[in-house]
């Protein structure tokens, strides 16, 4: 098994990914991600059964593809033009190794996105899983947990 | 015109072929529709799925009103609403549960979850028990039925019954439940809760606007290849009808037929799916073809039911510029192995991030944005009316990107906006 990642790698990963999404570079976002990822946005609750209750986002990496996709022709609306966004990301946390050995993270963000329909502010903790692999550590899934999960959400057509 | 809006002369605001826009905008109206619809008519409220057991419980919305669905230990389902008839707090906290009564926590009085008052602390301070139970109750929504398991509130004590108000458009949800091998759909996959800032009628006439898909899901549709596309277009055989009562759909059956294929309505083949593709046999005989190849409505039921097919929205407004979609993946009993993917592609589809209602929520936006302009005033709803036809039911049709059921959802709402 490979070494664990350090926070400090960890910190460094995540800051990276953070900025790609924040400047909506969707082919350097796509780069991070590893062939079996799974990006997750529950709604409702945290631990909702993802097969049988719906969620915000659930995407292997096949849908994370298609999402990329999309946004790309410029004709997403949600998304076209794109958000303003700058996120903070803080309190990060190694959590531990999963069996496939890849590296938990646990950290919170706040994201504040600007559009024409206002400015918003969304905020919660994240759960990554990093892999270190012979191009850099990858990400192979992440799981957004909004601190309004549970309440009507505007449109979130951006990477979060 | 001034003078039109300030006696809210509906007659005048709506036109055969276009309707004002401060039908999108004014607090007024947005006042009188309370009255006249959400609190007359009959409103989607949820499902008898989700309070599947006696005692069970889950709050809901019926317009700006909060209520509690409740089941009774008798079976019975309830709509109650959510204020303690002491001070006027809530009693329920809770998204979802189950229990027999409610404790308000401010004072400590409880009610059956029928709504009746079972007890209030210190009761000598009224006079002892039995004091206040005749005269004090929860709120209720007076009717309560429903159809298929939806569950449908009237806040009027009398008007038509809920068959009377659903018409022609009780058939197509009796077509949703065909879709399950035990004839019984459930709304247990959880709710999406989009919020949208724009007037509630904007959603109400998409849903069947066959005309938009091409437009507004032309990056998703070419990202995938997919096939709704078509069922949009100048070629489609699909129609558009207006059933009457305000109710439309875009009935897609025709398009299917001409491919024969079980399991295209669904994107998929019957390969991909054999165990509910069998148990649809086993269930239907001769006629599961016939419901494998028509696939699922695609209906608006007035004022806030949309069925598309494999997803049901309840829309309920909060203000003129303001309302809220809650969607959900319709789970059919005894299709299990549908069912997941019916999750999936929900997801995929629909909800804040949704790869098609993102967009349609854009566009939603936008629209209430574009009608703060001064001009024109008028929204122009004549499309398809050269060639709109009368079914053999007495529904006029058009084709797959006519206006015909949003035509019909005017003259649905001027009636009830004009009723004494």
């Amino acid at each position: 098994m490979s070494d664990e990642v350090t926070r400090a790698e960890a910190e460094e990963f995540l800051y990276l990914e953070a900025r790609l999404a924040d400047e909506s570079d969707y082919d350097g976002w796509e780069a991070l991600w590893t062939d079996d990822a799974i990006y997750w946005v529950p709604a409702g609750r945290a631990d909702a059964d993802p097969q049988a209750e719906v969620s915000v986002i659930y995407d292997n990496r096949n849908r994370i593809a298609t999402r990329l996709n999309q946004l790309r022709t410029g004709k997403r609306y949600a998304q076209s033009p794109a958000s303003n966004l700058r996120r903070l990301i803080s309190n990060v946390e190694i959590l531990g190794r999963d069996d496939r050995g890849d590296t938990e993270v646990g950290a919170n963000f706040l994201l504040l996105e600007s559009r024409p329909r206002g400015l918003q502010l969304w905020g919660g903790r994240t759960t990554y899983r990093l892999r270190r692999t012979a191009d850099g550590l990858r990400l192979s899934y992440k799981k957004v947990v909004l601190v309004n999960l549970d309440e009507p959400l505007p449109t979130l057509g951006f990477l979060i | 015109m001034t003078e039109l809006l300030e006696r809210r002369d509906y007659g005048a605001l709506i036109r055969p072929t276009e309707v004002h826009g401060s039908l999108y905008t004014s607090e007024e109206i947005f006042r009188d529709e309370l009255a006249r619809i959400w609190y007359t008519t009959w409103v989607f409220v949820g499902h008898e799925s989700e309070v599947a057991h006696p005692n069970d419980y889950v709050r809901k919305k019926l317009g700006p009103q909060d209520v509690i669905m409740t089941r009774d230990r008798d079976g019975q389902v309830h709509l109650l609403l959510n204020r303690c008839a002491h001070r006027g707090n809530q009693v329920c906290e809770d998204e979802r549960g189950n229990s027999s009564s409610f404790r308000c926590p401010y004072h400590g009085w409880t009610y059956r979850n029928t709504g009746e008052l079972l007890g209030y602390p210190f009761n000598r301070g009224y006079g002892g028990k039995g004091a206040l139970e005749q005269r004090l109750a929860l709120g209720r929504v007076p009717r309560v039925d429903s159809c298929q398991g939806f569950v449908f509130g009237s806040f009027a004590a009398d008007g038509p019954s809920l068959a009377e108000h659903l018409g022609a458009a009780a058939g197509e949800l009796d077509r949703l439940a065909r879709l399950s091998p035990e004839g019984r759909v459930e709304l247990t996959a959880g709710w999406l809760k989009h919020q949208t800032r724009a007037n509630w009628k904007l959603l109400a006439e998409n849903e069947t606007d066959g005309y938009h898909p091409q437009f507004v899901h032309g990056s998703i549709f070419s990202v995938t290849d997919s096939p709704i596309g078509a069922l949009y277009s100048d070629k489609s055989a699909a129609v558009t009808r207006d059933l009457g009562g305000g109710h439309s759909e875009n009935d897609l059956r025709p398009e299917f037929r001409k491919f024969g294929q079980p399991m295209r309505w669904f994107g998929t083949t019957e390969q991909r799916v054999p165990e509910y593709v069998a148990a649809m046999r086993q269930a239907y005989g001769a006629d599961a073809e016939q419901i494998l190849v028509e696939g699922g409505p695609h209906v608006m039921i007035f004022p806030n039911l949309f069925v598309a097919e494999i997803q049901v929205f309840n829309i309920q407004p909060v203000a003129p510029g303001e309302c809220v979609q809650y969607v959900t993946a319709v789970q059919f009993a005894g299709g299990r192995e549908l069912n997941r993917r019916v999750v999936s592609q929900s997801i995929g589809s629909v909800g804040p991030a949704g790869m098609l209602l993102a967009d349609d929520t854009e566009m939603y936006e936008r629209n209430q944005a574009g009608l703060a302009a001064r001009s024109p005033e008028w929204l122009d709803v004549s499309r398809g009316l050269v060639r709109e036809a009368v079914d053999a039911d007495g529904h006029p049709v058009g084709t797959a990107t006519d206006e015909v059921g949003i035509r019909g959802f005017w003259a649905h709402y001027r009636a009830l906006m004009e009723a004494e």
